[in-house]
């Protein structure tokens, strides 16, 4: 579904600042896989997100969806395949919009935009539904500005426009990393929901490794800028968040120490 | 200080601020709608004036040299997107750039630093000579505020479409809009040139007003739409939420600044000084919303902001 060949990516490259974020990074998913990726600061773990979406080219390397090689296509032709929700809640919904015309937007994703009416009566009504089915009292407030929203309301909302229009590959960079936990939670099950209604295929990173194994049916780890641990099914899920700190300790020689994946 | 020279001086000073609301809706598409402080405008505006001029000199119908320099200012508008989005420019050299351009492009349209057109022997749409004494559907700020209601209703309707969403959604967080598969590049192109295209609509009303067009008309037009924009929000901002309405405040907004200006002429105020007073006016009010930030917002600890220390 998603093939990651030898990838490479050095930003600032020549200067002081050079770091190299992706080291010829390999990465195959299956139809319907929802891998969680783990990983340190600097590991690559949202580099490699980044990548995929086209955020900026990569050095070397491949990018294929579906046997289509995206590596060249810019950031908002790769959308139609592309479902995404960013860590910061700000950064996936346009904040002087409405929750329906945020939505409308999401829906039109890989279409071209006409002079049709952005959005139409019939989308409203199941616009408002489909808030409704979030359970957060939202469906009355439609046309409410979502910068007004608090953020798990605005990570809801954005879960919903990336999988709205239904995407090959859904990506979740963190998306409840800057909420507090009870709302974290909330939506954290909410992805699921979705994930599992769609059977999307999915990459999420977490800092939470607790979530990492209990979502998802395969898991990742990465470490600078590679895939250096992979593992599905039932020996995932006979994981346990000892194994994992046990696995980063022996190849960051201790240095992980300090990571603040330790605290979660 | 005779009063009734205020009183005459107002349907003028009413004209000419809605002349100039047309060119501060278009300021409005770049600064607020696609958050571009865009300078081209100051060139744009004379390109207008003297794009219709000339045409009109030539023998032009008066609609086909609007139409004329309008498409002018669209394709100034389009050098900036080009500037910007497929060269890199930050959007304020890009308008620099282009208004310096235009410079030398407006003294090759005129072929000189004025030309003036003379009321009584081409059919202008609007004069000031059209202020009193004409049948009322020739006075020129019936005919300007119709144009503004038609460019307002078209705008209204444009920034409801896909497209039009579009823009919006790019200037709002252009992230996103990339992310909903948005061309953002393609968008600001877009809204740059409609903006542009307005200020030379304007320009070109403009120069039929003052029966002339001259190098120097756009200097400082910018600061001029700016402030519109800015009384308009600060008069209606708290009553006026839907999309064209906001537009309305914007003309609303010029009509006061000429009223204002045209009061302060009254007052004998050396009106060399007059930009130098805009300036800061503007100025200020730029820095309010600011200041109001640091200043006189209580600290508030986001939701979750620490949950990691």
């Amino acid at each position: 579904m998603l093939e990651i060949k030898n990838v490479y990516k050095t930003f600032n490259a020549g200067t002081v600042n050079q770091k190299v974020a992706l080291n010829g990074l390999n990465l195959t998913l299956e139809d319907g896989d929802f891998v969680t990726v783990i990983g340190g600061n600097g590991a690559g773990k949202s580099t490699m997100l980044n990548a995929v979406a086209g955020v900026w080219p990569v050095d070397m390397g491949k990018i294929l969806i579906d046997g289509k090689d995206i590596t060249r296509l810019p950031e908002h032709r790769r959308a139609c395949y592309i479902g995404r929700v960013f860590q910061d809640p700000m950064m996936g919904t346009a904040a002087t919009m409405g929750i329906d015309e945020n939505l409308a937007l999401a829906r039109r994703r890989g279409e071209p935009r006409t002079l049709r009416t952005g959005i139409s009566a019939k989308e409203r009504a199941e616009y408002r539904e489909m808030v409704k089915e979030l359970d957060l009292g939202l469906e009355d407030r439609m046309t409410s500005k979502v910068g007004l929203l608090s953020g798990g309301q605005r990570q809801a909302i954005t879960l919903l426009m990336a999988t709205l229009k239904k995407p090959k590959l859904l990506l979740l960079d963190e998306h409840t990393a800057a909420l507090d936990p009870k709302t974290a939670a909330k939506v954290l099950a909410l992805s699921e929901k979705i994930v599992q209604e769609h059977r999307l295929t999915t990459l999420m990173i977490t800092h939470n490794m607790k979530d990492a194994i209990k979502y998802g049916n395969r898991l990742i780890m990465m470490y600078e800028g590679r895939v250096i641990y992979d593992v599905r099914g039932a020996e995932k899920a006979a994981l346990h968040v000892s194994d994992l700190l046990a696995r980063f300790e022996q190849v960051s020689d201790g240095e992980f120490a300090n990571d603040r994946m330790l605290l979660s | 200080m005779d009063i009734m020279t205020l009183v005459n001086a107002l349907p003028g000073a009413v004209a000419q601020g809605l002349i100039w609301a047309i060119m501060a809706i278009g300021v409005y598409i770049t600064y607020r709608v696609l958050d571009i402080a865009d300078l081209t405008v100051d060139g744009t505006l004379c390109t207008g004036g003297a794009v219709c001029i000339m045409c009109m000199l030539a023998g032009c119908n008066v609609w086909v040299a609007i139409l004329a320099a309008t498409g002018a200012g669209l394709l100034a508008g389009f050098v900036t997107g080009i500037f910007h989005t497929f060269m890199g420019i930050q959007p304020i050299l890009a308008g620099i750039l282009t208004q310096l351009a235009l410079w030398s492009i407006n003294l090759k349209i005129m072929g000189k630093s004025n030309q003036a057109i003379n009321v009584d022997k081409y059919d202008l749409l609007v004069s000031l000579r059209y202020i009193k004494d004409v049948p009322f559907w020739r006075n020129t700020i019936l005919v300007v505020a119709v144009v503004i209601a038609v460019v307002i209703g078209l705008l209204y309707w444009f920034f409801g479409t896909e497209l039009g969403c579009g823009i919006r959604a790019t200037g709002c967080n252009a992230n996103m809009a990339r992310a909903q598969g948005i061309n953002t590049n393609l968008n600001k192109v877009i809204g740059l040139m409609l903006s542009n295209g307005l200020v030379a609509l304007s320009g070109a009303l403009l120069a039929q007003y003052q029966g002339f067009a001259d190098i120097n008309m756009g200097r400082g037009a910018i600061v001029i739409g700016l402030a519109a924009v800015i009384i308009g929000e600060a008069l209606l901002g708290k009553v006026f939420r839907n999309f064209a309405l906001k537009m309305l405040s914007v003309a609303v907004g010029s009509v006061v600044y000429y009223l204002v200006y045209q009061l302060v002429i009254w007052f004998k105020v050396d009106t060399d000084l007059l930009k130098a007073f805009s300036a800061v006016v503007v100025a200020i009010f730029l820095a309010i919303p600011y200041w109001k930030a640091k200043y006189f917002t209580k600290p508030t600890v986001a939701k979750g902001a620490d949950k990691h220390a």
